[in-house]
């Protein structure tokens, strides 16, 4: 079987647009077994699933990486006196 | 990271505006702390250089398909070359992340750095950018096509 190295099937669309929720096992159990169903049979839509997995993978290693200065004393202080002021309010 | 002061400066107050616009609807107070510092590390990617290469506009999905004549490959690497070091190739796609975090619209960039960088839930993401679930998770997908697109050449490389 070949297959066009193209996203322009309907059928790859609809998967092109879900597919964020779909590695986040945010969709139903139905659309996702249809999503299922159809990269069983769509290279392109393997490869497309992988490279974008391999990128939230990317920004998930990227948490630890990223450098920022400490916060400024002042505002931690601030920030201490609202949550402690938060938490009494909620009682 | 923020590198001026005046940025830090105005890190914080938008920190703090949106730590105590969020205080009374939180679940769980433990949780505020560590939040606070986060966002506070966040804004600071999202605030710098952003008005270059950020225009505010709405990414479409069309747009961000990928293209039919092959993607943009930075990094060529000959059959018979030594495959780059991890490390060096950690490094390298970090530095290509923070640029192509840097280049997205805000509203793409700050859904992606809470869900994906931060670990946010969907629901912990729509509440501290105040908007529905359903929101952060197309400004979610949209963000991570358009860096997938823009890391395209280097995701082909890495493992
Ligand atoms: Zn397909």
């Amino acid at each position: 079987m070949t297959h066009q190295h193209s996203h322009r099937d309907p059928a790859c669309l609809e998967v092109f647009a879900r597919l964020s929720e779909f590695i986040d096992g945010e969709l139903p159990a139905l659309d996702c077994g249809e999503i299922e169903a159809h990269i069983a049979d769509c290279p392109p839509c393997i490869d497309f699933l992988n490279s974008l997995k391999k990128c939230v993978a990317v920004s998930e290693e990227f948490r630890n990486a990223a450098e920022c200065p400490p916060m400024p004393a002042e505002m931690e202080e601030k920030l201490r006196a609202a949550w402690t002021a938060a938490l009494a309010r909620r009682g | 990271m923020c590198g001026h002061r005046e940025d830090a400066e105005e890190v914080s107050q938008d920190t703090l505006l949106k730590v105590f616009e969020s205080f009374d609807k939180l679940q769980d107070p433990e949780k505020v702390k560590a939040w606070v510092f986060r966002i506070a590390k966040n804004y600071c990617l999202m605030k710098r250089r952003k008005s270059v290469f950020a225009p505010e506009r709405e990414l479409s999905l069309d747009e961000l398909l990928p293209s039919t004549t092959g993607e943009a490959r930075p990094m060529q690497v000959p059959d018979d070359a030594e495959l780059p070091d991890e490390q060096v190739l950690r490094s390298e796609l970090n530095g290509e992340l923070e640029r192509a975090l840097r280049e997205l619209p805000e509203i793409y960039r700050s859904a992606v750095l809470l869900r994906d960088v931060e670990g946010l839930s969907t629901a912990e993401a729509a509440e501290v950018l105040d908007v529905n679930e359903d929101t952060v998770k197309q400004r979610l997908h949209r963000g991570r096509l358009a860096l997938r697109k823009s890391l395209a050449g280097y995701l082909e490389v890495a493992k």
